[in-house]
């Protein structure tokens, strides 16, 4: 019995006349240097070319008008980007500290089933579905704004300081619900075998299931993390003075908007390594787990 | 010594409209094994757990050491820490190396100094032929390997009664010999072992008692002798029948 499909003695052709050997390959160097140069000489192209190129460049790229930004005019009136910069990123930082502990709180508390804490596990529930539903800058109103009135005495309080607890307020329900996630993605085995050992229920949190939650949601945590971070701009609707409002400052006073364009250079220095990061761990945890699962 | 280590009770068991164990009852002395047999399904692992609070049961008693476990004054965690359970599907904790996953119980449940025991779970695992392998992470392991340090990692808490939940149902069929033999030397040693199993000749080997569960009724309780050669139920013959 012949199961051959092909009784022809003729050997397949296997080169295609249409490749060349310095653009195919899997490493194709040449094809992918000549397309990148390709892609940036067309963006620059159009945008140098473009009908509005050179007003544009004169009032979004003077780098003198980002110079003096920077430094800022007192005599002007005019505040320094430099020292706006400060502000922000003060508040990322408190911020992104106050956000672990409350959001993993929070998510503790939702997950918990002792009977004492139902009361909490309510309010948790309500407090993740009002935070994730209204938009930041309106909690950064109500509390910029709110919390003076209820307490005449925080009226001298700055700011930013309203800004961390909004950033805190807003954050911890996105946060609290990547905790609660990541707990729940740990298989039910782990927590048996911890209880097994004659560990307590806290430390079966602390010492199994939590070190291995965070791992799987490190990477959409750094992502919320990256909102937040550009969200500390939002305190200046309530008359904090950080590197937007310096930005803008000088653009309504000069009417050149390179100020806002060095705010925005700012931010994609402190965003982009983190989103790169984000990315290579995602990456990562995906390899992993094609690893466990082979 | 004949002292009763644990004794279940007309034990009865349900998930919802489940009933999942319907009074049974059941008496593990020291140094004994009980090989429980059975249907996936039949209520096996549900009687484990009960044996170690990590389900609670809704009708009869459960006692360890002459206490019943009912009293609301037990403390599972207590209770857990000398019962050992070992799983089907090994359960390692896979962020924790092999030497970590053996201490994590007497450094954080009993409260042991870390350099006070490692020594101790290094010896435990140069018995099961794994000492160098200490510094790797679970997943580097084979599925007997990682089933071998489970296993040790129980023993580590010193428990004076070992569950085994179907503990080679999960691994290839080439790798289930060693973690036999581990158990089986336990049973050599002394260990009190209750054992849900499907490897009947290993029951056969090692039992001291094999009960028969079928839909969460103690069909019948005997000598492997008695069980496998001359069974008194319908059912238990029909069931070692299909497994042969």
């Amino acid at each position: 019995m012949s199961t051959d499909t092909d009784s022809s003695e003729e050997t397949p052709h296997l080169l295609s006349p249409r490749r060349h050997v310095l653009f195919a390959g899997r490493r194709g160097l040449v094809a992918s240097t000549v397309s990148t140069a390709v892609v940036l000489v067309v963006i620059i192209a159009l945008l140098y070319f473009a009908p509005g190129g050179v007003r544009v460049r004169a009032s979004y790229f003077n780098f003198h008008d980002m110079w003096v930004a920077w430094n800022g005019d007192p005599s002007k009136g005019i505040l320094a980007i430099r020292d706006g910069i400060w502000t922000n990123v003060w508040m990322f930082l408190v911020s992104e500290v106050l956000v672990l502990l409350f959001g993993l709180a929070l998510a503790w508390t939702r997950i918990t089933k002792s009977p004492v804490l139902l009361p909490f596990r309510v309010l948790a529930t309500a407090y993740s579905d009002i935070f994730r539903g209204v938009p930041v800058l309106l909690v950064m109103f109500l509390v910029g704004f709110g919390l003076p009135a209820l307490y005449s005495n925080l009226a001298t309080v700055p700011p930013p300081v309203f800004g961390v607890i909004t950033l805190t307020l807003s954050y911890s329900a996105y946060v609290s619900e990547v905790f609660r996630a990541g707990i729940l993605s740990v298989p039910n085995g782990q927590l048996l075998a911890a209880r097994s050992l004659g560990l307590t229920q806290s430390s079966t949190m602390r010492r199994v299931i939590l070190p291995q939650a965070v791992r799987t949601v490190i990477a959409p945590l750094l992502n919320d993390f990256i909102s937040l971070q550009k969200d500390t701009v939002l305190v200046s609707v309530i008359g904090g003075v950080e590197i937007a409002r310096s930005a803008q400052i000088y653009q309504s006073t000069v009417f050149n908007e390179s100020g806002l364009v060095l705010a925005a250079g700012f931010f994609l220095l402190l965003t982009i390594p983190m989103t790169r990061m984000t990315d290579r761990l995602i990456a990562r945890d995906r390899e992993r787990r094609l690893a466990a699962a082979r | 010594m004949t002292s009763v280590v644990l004794e279940l009770n007309e034990v009865a068991k349900r998930f919802g409209d489940v009933e999942v164990l319907k009074g049974v009852s059941l008496t593990l002395r020291r140094h004994e094994v009980v090989c429980l047999i059975g249907a996936s399904g039949s209520g096996k692992s549900t009687l484990l757990r009960c044996a170690n609070l990590l389900e609670s049961v809704d009708g009869g008693t459960v006692s360890l050491f002459g206490q019943s476990l009912g009293d609301p004054r037990v403390s599972g965690d207590l209770v857990r820490r000398h019962v050992g359970m070992v799983f089907q599907s090994f359960n390692l904790f896979p962020h924790l190396n092999v030497l970590d996953n053996v201490l994590l119980g007497p450094v954080r449940a009993l409260k042991r100094r870390r350099e006070d025991v490692t020594d101790e779970a290094l010896a435990l695992l140069d018995r099961i032929g794994l000492r160098e392998r200490a510094g790797e992470y679970p997943e580097r392991l084979s599925g007997g390997q990682q089933q071998r340090v489970a296993i040790v990692r129980s023993l580590a808490m010193h428990p004076a009664l070992l569950l085994l939940d179907e503990v080679t149902s999960a691994l290839d069929p080439s790798l289930v010999g060693e973690v036999l033999d581990l158990l089986t030397e336990l049973a050599h040693l002394g260990t009190t072992m209750l054992i849900a199993t499907h490897e009947m000749n290993f029951a056969r080997d090692v039992a001291h008692q094999v009960a028969y569960l079928d839909q969460g009724v103690l069909v019948e309780q005997g000598t492997p002798e008695e069980i496998f050669s001359n069974p008194q139920h319908e059912s238990t013959r029909l069931f070692l029948e299909r497994v042969r």
